[in-house]
């Protein structure tokens, strides 16, 4: 196993984020991570990465608790996407990217040529390396997230942990990503994929997680979490699931649906 | 794609030393007594020559140059971590009443250390507690949720700043100190008693501030991020925020226990060097400290001059170039809205 939570549970002051989720990410495998907005996603994710420690139960990656790893060599395994970058100077996107090799460098640390080749290699996939030297407050929110995956990618990471990392892109990109997160999968990584695109994350993951109100609602393979009655009652609308062309469900949701504003029990 | 090398680190540092050392040279030159350029240069030379010449450039003005360039660096420096910090550019020792906290732990001391017999030696430690203390009740008054509210430092800094001004004037009243212009002269920054011990003592925890900021210098730069993302990308952030904090507080606490409220070099230097290095903390962190030095030792030769005979405090003249900036820095900041 590369990543292993089990039992986790998380207070944030009064109110309980996470209880009892258990999670394994294998070697090769994208594991997608589905809830509403609040179901404890992005602190799941925080759990995973080692951000946070957990008030209850274990964070193990190969098989060793995460607080026992010193900070640079974590992030030399595990690289985390989060949902959105600000920064209040104008670094240049070539600076964030190289920034994903700062695990790697001591003391004032002058790029090596192997990362600035790791920096570049990175921005080349997600197609932007022609926005190297423009700065970041000048990008748009898609730009931004590119950065954020390119950054993650210059970390030549075992482990890879995406929070809504398509939210802001257009369509052609979001494949782009999910086919970046599959190549690396395929080279021996594994990942865990946030995501509020159903259809899309049944495509690139090869199970899906559906959390709701902090505990594990359903798992499995993506046709048998994908279904009806369960996004109605745990993700509170309505849809048809039909299987695609690929043999894999493709979510339709009903428009106008009365019970589609009501929430599930 | 652009990137920091060895040789672009090279050559910032020797142009910043370049114009530090022209500046000194002006500084050097320039004063009331009216000695040329020759013979300033002459006497510093030949340090081993005895005369009136010789007093005025060796006990007058070289202590006076080396303590403004200690203290212009410390402001400087201090400023950049700061605003790395706090993830705000708006951070400034002075503005954040980092400089004021120190204030008033310096004057505690030469006002109270008298009753409970501490000497007037230990002034940078306590002003260095000053700063600590200031810093962390910044910190606890200002974060949200690991976020810094521009709005909530800024106030905090002002409130914060009136209230150790109150508290020097009133210590300094009961201790009969009250002779007006020299609190006057305190509170808005001055360097006109510099004597050379003072300098050795700012130059120290300069090296030590320095030699911490440049060695965490990439940490500067991922905790722009946030810290969650500097933690992600393999810092050790909890700690080396401390060490930063001790740092920059002990520089803070030595420029201020001979310098009073200089304020706004902290601000000026780091945001102009910004807008012509960029903000790689790698570069700015040892340019802030050259320039930061050139620039208060100009002030205070403008400051030393501009009235003939008569002086102003050096701090004035960082204020009267500092305040339109922070106006013109805070009317962009809101504007980007990056402070929410």
């Amino acid at each position: 196993m590369s990543l292993q939570l089990r039992n986790v549970a998380l207070r944030l002051g009064e109110q309980t984020v996470l209880r009892d989720v258990s999670l394994e990410l294998a070697p090769g495998e994208v594991v997608g991570l589905l809830g509403r907005n609040g179901a404890g996603k992005t602190s799941l994710l925080r759990l995973a990465s080692g951000t946070w420690l957990p008030d209850a139960g274990d964070v193990l990656f190969e098989g060793r608790a995460l607080s026992d790893f010193p900070r640079s060599l974590l992030a030399q395994k595990i690289a985390v996407v989060p949902q959105d970058l600000h920064v209040p100077f104008p670094f240049r996107v070539g600076e964030v990217v190289l920034m994903g090799r700062g695990p790697y460098q001591r003391w004032l640390g002058f790029e090596s040529s192997h990362d600035i080749e790791c920096a570049q290699r990175a921005l080349e996939r997600m197609g932007i390396l022609h926005l190297a030297d423009r700065r970041i407050p000048e990008l748009s929110g898609g730009e931004r997230q590119l950065v954020l995956i390119a950054r993650a990618l210059a970390q030549e990471p075992d482990c890879l942990l995406l929070d809504e990392p398509t939210a802001f892109l257009d369509l052609e990109h979001r494949i782009r990503v999910l086919e970046v997160v599959r190549e690396l999968v395929a080279s021996g990584a594994s990942a865990l994929l946030v995501s509020h695109d159903l259809s899309l994350a049944a495509r690139c993951c090869e199970r899906l997680l559906l959390l709701a109100d902090g505990r594990v609602a359903a798992e499995g393979a993506p046709g048998e979490v994908l279904r009806a009655d369960t996004l109605r009652r745990v993700l509170g609308f309505s849809a048809t699931v039909i299987e695609g062309p690929d043999g894999l469900p493709l979510v339709v949701p009903e428009l106008g649906r009365k019970d589609s504003v009501e929430r599930g029990a | 794609m652009k990137h920091l090398t060895a040789g672009r680190l090279g050559a910032v540092l020797l142009a910043s030393l370049g114009v530090l050392v022209v500046c000194l040279a002006i500084g050097l030159v320039t004063g009331p007594s009216g000695i040329s350029p020759g013979a300033a240069l002459d006497a510093l030379l030949h340090p081993a020559e005895s005369g009136a010449l010789a007093d005025i450039v060796w006990r007058i003005r070289v202590p006076r140059l080396l303590l403004a360039a200690g203290v212009g660096a410390s402001l400087a420096v201090a400023g950049v971590i700061f605003q790395a910090l706090l993830r705000n550019p708006l951070a400034d020792p002075f503005i954040l009443g980092v400089s004021g906290g120190a204030a008033l732990g310096g004057i505690s001391v030469l006002v109270l250390g008298t009753w409970i017999g501490v000497g007037a030696g230990a002034a940078p430690l306590a002003a260095f507690a000053g700063a600590i203390g200031t810093t962390l009740l910044l910190y606890g008054m200002a974060a949200v949720r690991g976020r810094v509210s521009a709005t909530q430092l800024l106030l905090t800094g002002v409130v914060f700043n009136a209230f150790a001004s109150a508290g020097i004037v009133f210590l300094a009243s009961i201790a009969g100190l009250a002779d007006g212009s020299r609190i006057f002269l305190w509170l808005i920054g001055n360097l006109s008693a510099a004597r050379t011990d003072m300098g050795i003592v700012v130059g120290v925890f300069l090296v030590v501030g320095l030699g911490v900021a440049l060695s965490l210098a990439r940490g500067l730069n991922l905790l722009a991020l946030g810290d969650e993302a500097a933690a992600q990308l393999g810092m050790a952030v909890e700690r080396q925020k401390k060490i930063l904090l001790l740092a920059t507080s002990l520089m803070v606490g030595a420029a201020v226990s001979v310098s009073g409220l200089v304020g706004f070099v902290g601000l000026i230097v780091p945001h102009l060097l910004r807008l012509v290095l960029g903000p790689d903390h790698r570069l700015l962190v040892p340019a802030s400290a050259l320039l930061g030095a050139a620039f208060l030792v100009l002030c205070d030769t403008v400051a030393r001059s501009l009235l003939g005979g008569r002086e102003l405090p050096v701090g004035a003249i960082t204020a009267l170039v500092g305040g339109p900036l922070f106006l013109v820095l805070l009317r962009r900041n809101s504007d980007r809205s990056f402070t929410a």
